[in-house]
């Protein structure tokens, strides 16, 4: 079954020394108290001043070209660097998506002038970005957007908004998704854009979205008509969904999609290791099994895409599978260990415990619902 | 991969799919030999990979011998390959030469005993053991037994045994053996550290077996995909349903997780025969056993339920091979066992196969 076959990476021993000085760094940090670690850092965790020491040491824009001010280094280091931050539950949120997909939809569709205008600022870990897709009407059916720009001298007036936004409140840019030209009932994925959004620009209104614990991620962006310039954006008129769609395997094939509960189960072995509770341990060994098969499967993504390999199939069988695991990571720590989950205790184990349960929703929704990925899986294996 | 390796892959796909058809699978159920299939795999040399040529091997490495598995599991060639190769893998690494002959192995488990006594020109065997897979059809045993001076490991001819038919849910051999009092040639017994020699024996077996679930699990993706496109209710094939969409990706993703897993193993077998690798794998595999298994039967409904199709080749295959050479416990015992030498927050240490070389810090 060739759509399913993933290379086995493996990584080099010079890679033991970068490894080596991000832990060291990480260390560090947690000793000057500059983080507490937690679950699902990667959405909740926002630190301008982690992102910003993590860009002075080169680790944001990483495989970029050096004039861009990258450190043209292989996605399997940036990969490395990714996966022991998230390990950690290091604070990341801040610069995530700019590092993971706008730079390099920048790298791949943009102007010079974008190039190097956004990337260097990305890689020092001072711009963040958002990403523009989902819509009060638009959710699972992307395509049904409604949010609209219409062409004006030198550039483009856009109306709409956007939902469940992460991070608009900090960030300085979206890439917003939008319609270009009206819909045609025929072909629903044409006619859209990909415009770059400064959520600093005059008619766009911020709201917040509590999730149900109260806690701030979530955001409504309102655009009234907010000018565009032209050169702001991103590719070819009308192409914004293939542009959008082509960066998918890299959103849902990575590390985030199985490691945002590792603090917890890593806390979970602490624990029972101490304890000397075998029985315990097996059931962490089941999952330590399943991780560590998702993980080799996602360094072999990786580099297929690297190599340009189409993936979007087994990086969908990634995320599914991965998420499916961080939820189920916190139904078997409270089944081996008698905690009171708690976001205000001072457990270590009890908060993660909580921090796993109470985002666990959003583990399989955000990035496409298991329903969405599974069709795209299903069809996917299919066609060959 | 090595371009010898994909010459082994082709010449075997081409041996199993003429020779390991549907009908000599279920006539080996019937209790006939699957005779053709195995002196193919003789005659292109295909029984002694992985033996150096001066043991009587054919030389290659492990990776190619569990090609092979790979597709001994997929097409459920139904012969002691197994068993065979890893008897002989045991008989190498002990600097012993090793034949074309068929043999299989005593697992030694708590229903196997055997006790050698010496006699004036060798030794003299007897005890028994259950569970021989494909002992009917063998030339040879492979057997640990206990001396006066010890514990040893020897061949039997299996032509002075009593054998007691039996199989397990795929209808594979599984036979009762007994021996009492047989000639054992002095030069075929062999002293050994027993513990190294079963770990070995339990750290292969998991492997092989894994390797052949794998290629069993991508046979049963091969039939649920052909089933969906072909099959057609409510005048649309049934693919085309969402319900049995979410049903396909689980399944292709169970698949695509046991591949891995078993490629994983293969790869860190040749450095480490003794890698929590393999113990990972098994447990992954074994756990995409029973999921592809229940999905599969779901998704062909009745008629996969029946002896006509084949989906059972590898479903009821995949029930006694998840339980064979080591279940989900076993092989997390392996794992807890490495768990517990941790130190603080060191299981990502573990999971990167990176130690920390920094000093701790308190969470």
């Amino acid at each position: 079954m060739k759509a399913i076959r993933i290379p086995i990476i493996e990584l080099p021993k010079e890679s033991e020394e970068l490894r080596d000085e991000i832990r060291q760094f990480i260390s560090e940090e947690r000793e000057k108290g500059t983080f507490e670690p937690k679950c699902d850092s990667w959405l909740s965790g926002y630190s301008p001043d982690l992102s910003k020491k993590m860009g002075e040491r080169g680790w944001i824009g990483m495989t970029w070209p050096a004039k861009y001010g990258g450190q043209e280094r292989s996605s399997i280091e940036r990969y490395i660097v990714t996966e022991e931050f998230l390990a950690a539950g290091a604070p990341v949120a801040g610069h995530w998506i700019a590092d993971r997909q706008s730079g390099p939809l920048f790298l791949k569709f943009g102007t010079e002038e974008q190039k190097m205008f956004f990337l260097p600022k990305i890689a020092k870990g001072e711009c963040y970005f958002s990403i523009g897709l989902s819509e009060p009407n638009a959710g699972s059916d992307l395509a049904a957007i409604k949010s609209r720009a219409v062409k004006v001298d030198k550039g483009w007036i856009l109306n709409g908004s956007k939902i469940w936004t992460s991070g608009a409140h900090f960030s300085h840019y979206m890439i917003t998704l939008c319609r270009t030209s009206t819909q045609d009932p025929n072909n629903r994925h044409a006619f859209m854009s990909q415009l770059v959004v400064d959520l600093s620009s005059s008619g766009v209104t911020i709201r917040p979205i509590q999730l149900m614990t109260g806690e701030h991620h979530f955001n409504e962006v309102f655009f009234d008509d907010v000018f565009i310039p032209d050169e702001m954006v991103v590719g070819e008129i009308g192409n914004g969904w293939n542009q959008g769609m082509a960066e998918l395997a890299y959103e849902r094939s990575g590390p985030e999609r199985f490691l945002s509960t590792f603090p917890l189960l890593n806390e979970l072995t602490n624990i029972l290791v101490e304890q000397g509770d075998k029985n315990g341990l097996n059931q962490v060994s089941t999952v330590v099994s399943r991780l560590w098969t998702l993980r080799n499967m996602s360094l072999g993504i990786a580099q297929l895409l690297e190599e340009g390999v189409p993936s979007n199939t087994i990086a969908s069988l990634v995320k599914d599978m991965g998420t499916k695991l961080e939820q189920e990571m916190a139904e078997i720590a409270r089944l081996v260990v008698n905690v009171t989950p708690s976001l205000q205790s001072d457990s270590l184990i009890e908060r993660f415990m909580a921090q796993s349960i109470l985002h666990s929703p959003g583990f399989t929704l955000r990035g496409g619902t298991t329903e969405i990925l599974r069709g795209i899986v299903a069809k996917g294996v299919i066609q060959k | 991969m090595s371009e010898i390796q994909e010459m082994i892959i082709e010449t075997t796909e081409k041996i199993m799919q003429k020779y390991s058809t549907k009908e000599v699978i279920n006539s080996a159920e019937e209790g006939q030999w699957a005779g053709n299939l195995w002196n193919q795999l003789v005659n292109n040399g295909m029984i002694t990979v992985a033996i150096p040529e001066e043991l009587g091997g054919n030389g290659g490495d492990h990776s190619d011998a569990l090609c092979i598995l790979r597709l001994a599991g997929k097409y459920a060639a139904p012969i002691p390959i197994a068993e065979t190769y890893m008897a002989n893998w045991i008989l190498s690494r002990l600097g012993i030469s090793v034949s074309e002959e068929i043999v299989t192995i005593s697992y030694p488990d708590d229903s196997q005993s055997f006790v050698l006594n010496k006699t004036d020109d060798g030794w003299s065997i007897s005890g028994r053991a259950k569970n021989v897979p494909w002992a009917r059809y063998a030339n040879k045993m492979l057997v640990f037994g206990k001396t006066t001076e010890g514990d040893v490991l020897t061949t039997v001819n299996l032509d002075y045994a009593q054998i007691k038919n039996n199989m397990n849910l795929a209808g594979e051999a599984r036979d009762e053996v007994s021996v009492d009092n047989v000639y054992v040639e002095d030069s075929t017994v062999i002293h050994i550290d027993k513990d190294e020699q079963l770990n070995y024996l339990f750290f292969a077996g998991g492997l092989t077996r894994s390797v052949m679930m794998a290629g069993a699990l991508e046979s049963i993706l091969d039939i649920v995909i052909n089933h969906t496109s072909e099959r057609a209710q409510f005048g649309k094939p049934l693919h085309r349903f969402q319900a049995i969409q979410q049903q396909l990706a689980l399944l292709t993703g169970e698949t695509a997780a046991a591949s891995m897993a078993a490629n994983c193993a293969i790869k860190s077998f040749e450095t480490n025969p003794f890698s929590k690798e393999i113990a990972l794998a098994k447990i992954r595999v074994n756990e995409a056993a029973g999921t592809s298994c229940k999905i599969a039967h779901q998704v062909l409904a009745a008629i996969g339920f029946t002896y006509e199709h084949t989906l059972h080749h590898n479903t009821r295959r995949l029930w006694s091979w998840r339980d064979e050479n080591g279940t989900e416990r076993d092989w997390q015992q392996i794992v807890t066992a490495e768990l517990m030498k941790l130190d603080k927050n060191e299981l990502w240490s573990l999971m990167t196969n990176v130690k920390n070389t920094l000093k701790k810090v308190e969470q």
